[in-house]
């Protein structure tokens, strides 16, 4: 029990270019196709073993819905096969099907039947959802008074009531409030613990590192990586690093656009921006209180008096967390001449961030800030992801270097 | 579809989801009364406004009487509402079929259960209402001293007859909607010539020879024929009129069964 065996499994969408062409296609006596295969998902093959926790990767549209919802069985496959072994249990979508009209008693049967429970099933662990919900009178009130942490209360509870063979975790479980979250994750990693088989979708790195012992990495519907989620996950960050060179190229052709993300006179001008890890790798994963470079390659256009070179880095609200230049470090450009180029290497012997994602912004200018003399400012030039490293779990935007002392003093 | 058959949604039996489909058939009626003060009352009202109704109008506002004056004062009534009770519900379990798939588009997308479930739900539903209906009618029979007596037996197999009708075509029609939303429209305008072209509203015999013959190849024809005369006679069906409707309705239910089997999986993928 538990197991997920796919062979050669494919889904296509067909396409047709018009109503009648559907039509004209059932009514073909010689059966001549009309329709485009769109294919979202193509010769996947993998074998999940009971009690694995596998961790889904991928770019949205990379296929992973899909692949989930072949799995649990609200699609067919166009080609192959899904074989799943044992009962499963899909949080996709938390909360769908609710009737806002119904009370959330009334709605936690119905999930619960939707899930394949009885009457009486669900009747019996009616104390254990209010329970681990914890939503209190609102059990009883209409679903449309609700909010949507509480729906997300109640749908995880009713979902997971009875340990399943297979949970399949997509993304939906972020809505909740943190402290449910931690307590939904929980309950997740205790059914792993017991032999529960473990989906898990997520673009957070990290989540999928404390949960998961494998990651199978899907890009543009095929498997493009089967292994060891740090493996899989540095490959990810390669594409990405990628995708984000292409993303920043179209972003920059698209100046006409609201969002200027680059600008200044360009008389020195920032050719590559990297960030790379302890190994000198690109990276845009970087493990917490690791070392990490941020190098930028600047190019001077016209003979300058002088130059800066600033970076900062934002958190994923857009707040600065740190920024500095090389003004500051007493490492200003002394007149740097048309034509020559420079390497700068910001080296960040500790970067005690927390977990979470960051951006990086680069900027070219004379004196101490950017407001005089700005030759070139490349906003989020890169975003980077901070995974939690070997050190004891902390919260917030920057992990402190701290240890804690106990010592047993005299009681009165 | 070969691999349809390795799936495990095709394994989870219908009976496995009963419990789903209860609760479906009983929210169903909590939603419909939801917010009123006198509840499931409102179902036992409606069909009988309905019958009273019939019977004010006709009976006594009108004075509309049958030929030979069968079953006397009521006899209009009567015969009208023997036609008319049983195919609100083969209108309303056509209507709910029709549209079955793609009203819970949404729910099907994402939850995964037998979807033989969801022409199940309208067809206990519908048949509730009925039930309820057909009730009220026997209880107004009794009360003017007209009871259909033994031939009421005959009454299951009839209906039997028209549900198996409606439901292939529903299942048929339903499918086919999914991928050309003209058929519901279709549907929709269809059932307002049907009801004109069975004689329910009107007596056969009152129409010019040349309808009579169209009448005649409408399949709902023989089974209200066979309603009025249960009800209205107190005699059994002619069964020789029923075999072309009972057919009819075993070669829509292949059909149905083999579009809902074989789309299934494309229903889905379409809504």
């Amino acid at each position: 029990m538990g197991t997920i065996h796919a062979e050669g499994l494919g889904k296509f969408y067909k396409r047709y270019p018009s109503r009648w062409s559907r039509l004209a296609e059932w009514l073909d006596p010689d059966e001549n196709v009309r329709h485009e295969k769109h294919w979202v998902l193509r010769d996947v093959d993998f074998e999940i073993r009971a009690g694995e926790s596998v961790g889904i990767i991928g770019h949205n549209g990379a296929g992973k819905s899909t692949l989930l919802k072949l799995i649990t069985g609200t699609t067919q496959p166009s080609a192959g096969r899904a074989e799943v072994k044992g009962r499963v249990a899909a949080l996709l979508e938390l909360g769908m099907g609710f009737h806002p009209d119904f009370t959330g008693r009334q709605n936690a049967y119905m999930s619960g039947q939707l899930l394949g429970y009885s009457t009486d099933e669900v009747s019996a662990r009616m104390g254990e959802i209010e329970t681990f919900a914890e939503i209190g009178d609102y059990l009883d009130q209409p679903v449309r008074t609700y909010s949507s942490g509480m729906q997300v209360r109640l749908a995880f509870s009713v979902a997971t009531v009875i340990r399943p063979d297979i949970l399949i975790v997509d993304e939906a479980l972020s809505v909740g409030d943190a402290y449910f979250q931690h307590k939904s994750f929980d309950r997740i990693r205790r059914f792993r613990d017991e032999g529960t088989t473990l989906l898990f979708v997520s673009h957070s790195p990290s989540a999928i590192k404390t949960l998961c012992n494998r990651a199978i990495l899907l890009d543009r519907g095929s498997v493009l990586r089967d292994e060891a989620p740090d493996a899989v996950l540095d490959y990810y960050n390669a594409i990405i690093a990628r995708r984000e060179v292409e993303q920043a190229i179209r972003v920059e052709e698209a100046e006409t656009g609201k969002r200027i993300t680059r600008s200044g006179s360009q008389d020195a001008n920032i050719r590559a921006v990297d960030l790379v890890d302890t190994q000198s790798r690109s990276a845009r994963v970087i493990r917490a209180c690791e070392a990490a470079e941020i190098v930028v390659d600047i190019e001077v256009r016209r003979n300058l008096p002088e130059l800066t070179v600033g970076v900062l880095i934002r958190d994923a609200l857009g707040n600065d967390v740190f920024g500095t230049n090389s003004f500051h470090h007493g490492q200003v450009i002394a007149a740097p001449a048309a034509g020559s180029a420079y390497r700068v290497h910001f080296c960040i012997e500790n970067l005690a961030l927390g977990r979470g994602s960051y951006s990086i912004s680069v900027a070219l200018h004379t004196q101490d800030t950017h407001v005089v003399n700005n030759y070139d400012w490349w906003d989020q030039v890169l975003v980077f992801q901070v995974i939690p490293g070997s050190r004891p779990l902390s919260i917030g935007v920057t992990d402190l270097p701290i240890t804690i002392g106990i010592n047993k003093i005299p009681s009165n | 579809m070969s691999s349809m058959s390795f799936h495990p949604v095709m394994f989870h039996s219908l009976w496995n989801y009963r419990g789903f489909v209860f609760g479906a058939v009983k929210r169903e009626f909590q939603a419909r009364y939801l917010g009123s003060l006198l509840g499931g009352l409102w179902s036992v009202f409606n069909p009988l406004a309905m019958i009273l109704v019939y019977t004010l109008v006709f009976s006594q506002l009108m004075g509309s009487r049958l030929p030979d004056n069968a079953g006397g004062v009521f006899g209009f009534s009567i015969y009208l509402c023997a036609g008319l009770l049983p195919w609100g519900w083969f209108a309303e379990l056509l209507a709910r079929l029709n549209t079955v798939f793609i009203e819970n588009g949404n729910l099907m997308k994402k939850a995964s259960f037998p979807r033989i479930c969801l022409p199940t739900i309208a067809f206990i539903s519908t048949a509730i209402h009925f039930a309820i209906t057909l009730a009220l009618y026997l209880v107004f029979l009794l009360l003017i001293g007209h009871p259909p007596g033994l031939a009421l037996l005959a009454l299951l197999l009839v209906l039997a007859v028209q549900v198996g009708f409606a439901t292939g075509l529903g299942l048929l029609l339903g499918t086919l909607n999914v991928f050309f939303r003209d058929v519901g429209q279709f549907t929709s305008v269809l059932l307002q010539f049907w009801l004109w072209f069975t004689p329910i509203i009107y007596v056969a015999n009152a129409l010019p020879r040349g309808v009579q013959s169209v009448v005649a190849f409408n399949p709902m024809t023989p089974i209200v024929e066979a309603y009025h005369g249960i009800f209205l006679q107190q005699v059994f069906p002619q069964w020789g009129t029923l075999i072309y409707p009972a057919i009819l309705a075993l070669v829509l239910l292949c059909l149905g069964g083999i579009a809902f089997l074989r789309l299934s999986g494309e229903i889905i993928d379409e809504l």
